[in-house]
């Protein structure tokens, strides 16, 4: 995971570098600071010397100011570089995913994916800034202040190594014991969030059935318990802070006796003394200052693991190499085709069972089948949003898997049943089926989706603004703009995944007949609950659970598929089933 | 009426309502804190006495007395030793202050919401609402046990500090202030950059994760168009923006330390130099002893100056989100002045009705009137509009003079194109939402005057989004009706055709499911809400049909377990699909929120009219 996130670095290397660096620089004047100072005392004002207490408080002025450019520059460096430590990360997520295979979406929820990509990296962005300047700063300090006592005096210093030992495994025992509740509090927080998330959505039902009282109760035990498990954790976090002042004053009262007998025996100078009370600080904070880091990193390690795991993702399906980049025509070909999504081999679990299936080119294809039947998959493999577990899909009589992937995808146009329009007005939508196409080719495409006549009634016709996730046109107006944009493809094949279910019956009928008028050498296979969508195909399947239950023309279908048969009865009496 | 914005400063509000409902605690901390301030101010002050009172005397003794300095060691222990234990203790009793206060602006903010009109739902992005749990309560955390106790403790080390100094000496205690003056100049004038910059960051921030979202939801379809680098393309536009405002939010951040504590430094030489020369010339009679604690009280003294401007950003943080809870807080809940309730009675032989608080199965109407009689009338589920007019806001009326009846055990049907005002007239009849002119009667009496938690419970309701709720299925179900046993949630079930799929789960009645139900299909989540309404077993229904398309097998098991549920009541549906409706006894055909056509299906068909060419699929539905 580690060697993962520092590959992000990147052309942020020289300023993670120079941060430390110029912490170390900072470091070192703030502990030369004190030394001064102890000299100015003892060799300046002692000797009322104001030679030198000019002299050396000169030199403490230049450190000082040496010390604020450092500490800056090191502020400055360690802004940009984790910043753009950051900004690579979310880079390397999003160009992997955009590499992703259908199965490897699957594997995440988008949930997860839109996670990965904003909490988890604010997290991780946040921990590196803490490493390349405190982490550096922290044990630095420490090794530096140490020094510095041990040169003003050894004997009295090693008062140090006691003090720091008791707290350093104080500090840690705390940040220890303290993890494993904050880990338990923190899903009981994300049970909160989701319990209030439910009420929120779901106020009609609270408020139907009259349960606000019976919510509110359940909030509040949960929120109960929450203060417990927070209580809990937090009472042991604050020892931290009388720990730190028992430390702290454990040391100046130590010092302050044994420094006395020394400066009595001559062995030790007043202003060593001060200097030495002053260290004191430095070397706690800094252990402080790295028992919070500590457990800053800690809590980053989950976010950083998740992270790298979508960088590191390999795509189930990648483009072959020196791929056929032309595809002659539209004829398909399923051959002894078996495919399940999860790759364990297990014969019980095929989501397509031993499809044998030949579309001719220009044809039409409809397909008919109950909920988890396996269309969507069916359709899919064609353009190799999933590959076939065993057996082998064909296009132009050459196997999906031989072709460039794009130029495969730019052929086969697939409507997906969850489909998606994009922020943006209507014309930048249908341009992403092709980015070059006319205003004409643009008004050609929706006139064939029957989308024209709606969108010329919008107040900026085809500069009309969709809102995210298309929220502003019914679905029916959505549905025939996803198909215009994919007619933009001019592709050898279309398909469409029950894309016309909103659309009325005769909108729907003209779509068809628009297809076979102007589009009639392109294959079409069209995946519909109504069997009025799907009558007129050249060719009907009907799937049921994976396997095909029948093949061939409507009125074939209608006398050997008791599946097909039944469902155009149902269709037909307009579904007054009941009676 | 709307424009009643009361200028709230959520910071001092949420800090008076600690203060108010830990008003001993608070005091104990504020003494607490004294004293532990106290002893750090005592214990750098000692150092003076160290070495001119202890140590220098010392020097030119024959034989050194250490007795003093053992004394006064002790007796600084000692303070130290309080010290100690009142940080320990004010941190403490600030635990229960900070975590309760948040306890009790959770609780408080969930009680009140569930008071709120739906109106507030509908205006609000569940999202923004969402985030006040979060981000906004977490922010208040950050405040009450970060940024204010450490205020507290600057200010008071701060102002103790300065009294020591001026009681060393008052010259140096000038220099030191005039430096300190210009430190806390120049930290606001880096807290404020920083403050904008963070401003935007938080802003690109928000545009990055609305194009993740959009993108990631839509990933499939940008693979299906080979969008991918495209894609790619823009977002390095909004990454790099982001970049920028957050390393610039970052940056001044990140010096403001280093700026103050070398500022520190400079005052700390200045008053070095300053000292010494007074000492040297014997100026103001300045000691050794004195210069010395002097300079370590300066310490102390800029050291706090630092702390607080670092935390300046979470105090504005937490006043913006304190602003929101309170936003929250203060809008105003749904108003209920029905008096009229719902009560079991039992009908005596001689036709009297008398109320009990045993479940007969009778139900009446109690309805107190003005002279003190009560009347009670019986619960049928006979619901009518009157010349019904409605709007959302008073701008746009959205339901024109709706006229209708619908007598004990009719089917009511509903059907229209979308926006034309279906779903809000079955919302009037529970009250999510008032009329403006006309009435609407349940059994005669006017809603209004129904008290609305027995008017609600006297409505069944299958809404189009089925939301459940985390807990087992049979939770579900009982939601319905909070006593009902097993065995009737089962027989719900039942008769919504939903037992046949729960019987099929791992731990059948006792499968856990989430919110979302995401392990739940389509449909089988709308057979458990038809379960739910089952169990509740209300004389009036109001079913709002799924658009979502479902297949045609699953679709019938569906309808058949509404129809179960529709014997004997009256009903009120919203027809998505025109299959659903033709047994209705009044189909209403809606357009722009009136009632155009009106008729059961037969009659409707030989008008001709839009009914005729809904049904003949000529026009879309949705």
């Amino acid at each position: 995971m580690i060697k993962t996130l520092i590959g992000q670095i990147k052309e942020y290397k020289i300023n993670t570098i120079k941060s430390p660096l110029y912490v170390i620089i900072e470091v070192i004047m703030e502990v030369l600071i004190p030394y001064l100072m102890s000299v100015l005392v003892d060799q300046g004002i002692d000797k009322g010397d104001m030679g030198i207490v000019w002299k050396i408080g000169g030199i403490m002025i230049v450190c000082a100011f040496i010390g604020l450019w450092a500490g800056a520059q090191s502020g400055k460096h360690a802004a940009i570089a984790s910043s753009g430590f950051a900004k690579n990360l979310r880079k390397a997520e999003y160009e992997n995913i955009q590499k992703f295979a259908f199965s490897n979406i699957d594997q995440y929820s988008t949930g997860g994916l839109i996670t990965r990509m904003t909490t988890d990296i604010t997290n991780v962005q946040m921990a590196f800034q803490m490493i390349i300047r405190i982490c550096v700063r922290a044990p630095f300090m420490l090794i530096a202040a140490l020094s510095m006592c041990f040169f003003i005096n050894f004997e009295l210093s090693l008062i140090f190594i006691g003090v720091i030992i008791f707290l350093g495994i104080a500090l840690f025992a705390v940040s220890f014991i303290v993890h494993p509740v904050f880990e338990k509090m923190f899903k009981k927080y994300d049970a909160l969030n989701a319990s209030v998330q439910e009420n929120i959505s779901g106020i009609r039902v609270v408020k139907a059935f009259v349960r606000e009282k019976f919510e509110t109760n359940k909030f509040h035990k949960e929120s109960g318990d929450i203060y417990s498990l927070q209580l809990k954790a937090e009472k042991i976090l604050i020892w931290n802070m009388p720990l730190m002042q028992m430390s702290m004053y454990g040391a100046i009262l130590m010092i302050s006796w044994f420094g006395a007998n020394m400066i009595v025996g001559s062995s030790l100078t007043t202003g060593e003394l001060m200097s030495l009370f002053t260290y004191t600080a430095n070397i706690l904070m800094s252990l402080m200052m790295f028992s919070m880091v500590f457990v800053m990193v800690v809590m980053s390690i989950a976010s950083g693991e998740r992270i790298a795991a979508v960088i590191n993702q390999k795509s189930d399906l990648v483009s072959p190499k020196n791929g056929i980049k032309e595809i002659k025509n539209g004829q398909i070909d399923f051959e002894d085709v078996y495919f399940e999504y999860t790759n364990i081999q297990d014969e019980a679990n095929y989501v397509l069972d031993n499809i044998d299936l030949h579309i001719p080119s220009g044809s039409t294809l409809g397909i008919l089948g109950a909920t988890g039947s396996a269309k969507s998959s069916l359709v899919q493999l064609i353009p190799r949003l999933y590959d076939v577990t065993g057996g082998s899909v064909k296009v132009a009589g050459i196997d999906v898997r031989n072709y460039d992937l794009e130029s495969l995808r730019n052929s086969v146009a697939m409507v997906l049943q969850k489909n998606v329009l994009f922020s943006g007005t209507i014309k930048e939508n249908m341009r992403w089926g092709n980015p070059d196409a006319t205003d004409e080719e643009i008004k050609e495409a929706c006139q064939l989706a029957q989308a024209d006549e709606f969108i010329q009634k919008m107040p900026d016709k085809y500069d009309t603004y969709i809102e995210q996730g298309g929220t502003n046109v019914s679905g029916g107006q959505r549905q025939r703009l996803c198909i215009a944009r994919a007619l933009l493809k001019k592709p050898k094949i279309l398909i469409l995944d029950d894309s016309t279910s909103a659309v009325d019956t005769k909108t729907d009928a003209l779509i068809r007949q628009a297809f076979m008028e102007k589009i009639p050498e392109t294959t079409r296979i069209i995946i519909s609950q109504r069997v009025s969508s799907i009558q007129d195909s050249d060719q009907i399947l009907v799937l049921d659970e994976g396997r095909i239950s029948g093949l061939g023309t409507h009125e074939e279908l209608l006398k050997s598929n008791t599946l097909y048969r039944e469902t155009f009865m149902e269709q037909q009496k307009g579904g007054s089933l009941s009676e | 009426m709307n424009n009643k914005k009361k200028p709230t400063n959520g910071l001092s509000r949420i800090i008076s309502l600690a203060i108010k409902n830990y008003k001993l605690s608070c005091l104990f901390i504020l003494i607490f804190i004294l004293v532990s301030c106290f002893a750090n101010v005592y214990g750098s002050t000692f150092l003076k006495d160290l070495i001119d009172v202890y140590i220098v005397p010392m020097l030119s003794q024959e034989v050194p007395n250490f007795g003093p300095l053992i004394q006064a060691l002790l007796t600084l222990a000692l303070i130290y030793l309080t010290g100690i234990l009142c940080t320990y203790l004010y941190n403490r009793i600030l635990l229960n202050v900070a975590l309760g206060t948040l306890r009790d602006v959770r609780d408080n903010l969930f009680e009140h919401m569930e008071t709120l009109p739906i109106g507030y739902f509908d205006t609000h992005a569940h999202g923004d609402m969402m985030s006040i749990y979060t981000n906004d309560t977490d922010t208040l955390r950050q405040l009450l046990t970060m940024a204010v106790p450490q205020m507290i403790v600057s200010i008071v080390t701060m102002i103790s500090v300065l009294v020591s100094m001026l009681i060393l000496d008052i010259p140096l205690t000038i220099v030191a202030i005039v430096i300190a003056i210009i430190m806390v100049g120049v930290s606001r004038f880096v807290t404020s950059r920083s403050a904008r910059y963070f401003r935007a960051q938080q802003n690109d921030l928000g545009k990055v994760n609305g194009f993740i979202e959009e993108m990631i939801e839509g990933t499939k379809v940008i693979k299906v168009f080979c969008h991918e680098e495209q894609s790619i393309k823009d977002f390095d536009v909004v990454n790099d923006q982001l970049f920028h405002a957050s390393a610039n939010a970052n940056l001044f951040a990140n010096i403001l330390m280093p700026i103050i504590g070398n500022l520190g430094y400079l005052s700390y030489v200045i008053t070095a130099i300053v000292g010494s020369m007074m000492a040297v010339n014997h100026i103001g009679g300045l000691t050794l002893g004195t210069i010395a604690a002097f300079l370590q009280l300066n310490r102390s003294f800029n050291n706090p100056i630092g702390q607080i401007s670092q935390q300046i950003n979470s105090v504005v943080m937490a006043g913006a989100g304190a602003t929101r809870i309170f936003e929250l807080l203060d809008a105003e809940s749904e108003v209920d002045e029905g008096r009229v309730t719902l009560t079991p009675v039992t009908v005596l032989d001689n036709g009297e009705i008398q109320e009990t608080d045993k479940n007969t199965g009778h139900w009446c109407w109690k309805h107190p009137r003005e002279d003190g009689t009560v009347d009670y009338v019986p619960w049928r589920g006979d619901v009518r509009f009157h010349d019904v007019v409605f709007g959302y806001n008073e701008k746009k009326t959205i339901l024109h003079d709706i006229n209708l009846f619908a007598k004990p055990g009719e089917k009511i049907a509903f059907v229209g194109a979308t926006g034309a005002g279906k779903t809000t007239i079955t919302n009037l009849i529970n009250r999510f939402y008032d009329i403006q002119q006309g009435s609407i009667t349940y059994d005669g009496i006017d809603i209004k005057l129904i008290k609305k938690d027995d008017l609600r419970h006297s409505l069944g309701i299958v809404l189009q989004d089925t939301n459940l709720f985390t807990g087992t299925i049979m939770d579900n179900i009982r939601y319905g009706k909070l006593d009902a046993t097993d065995d009737e949630c089962i027989k719900a079930a039942k008769l919504a055709n939903a037992h046949d799929f729960i019987k099929h789960l791992d731990h059948g009645y006792q499968t856990v499911i989430t919110g979302s139900g995401t392990s739940l299909s389509q449909g089988q989540k709308q057979l458990l809400s038809i379960a739910r309404a089952a169990v509740a077993n209300p004389p009036v229904l109001i079913l709002d049909e799924a658009t979502s398309s479902i297949d045609t097998h699953t679709e019938r098991i569906v309808q058949d377990g509404m129809d179960k549920l529709m014997q004997g009541r009256t009903v009120f549906v919203i027809a998505h699909r025109l299959s659903t409706i033709q047994n209705s006894d009044a189909i209403m055909v809606l357009e722009n929120g009136r009632i155009i056509e009106r008729g059961n299906h037969d009659e409707l068909l030989k008008k001709k009219g839009t009914y005729y060419q809904l049904y003949t699929g000529a026009f879309e539905l949705e």
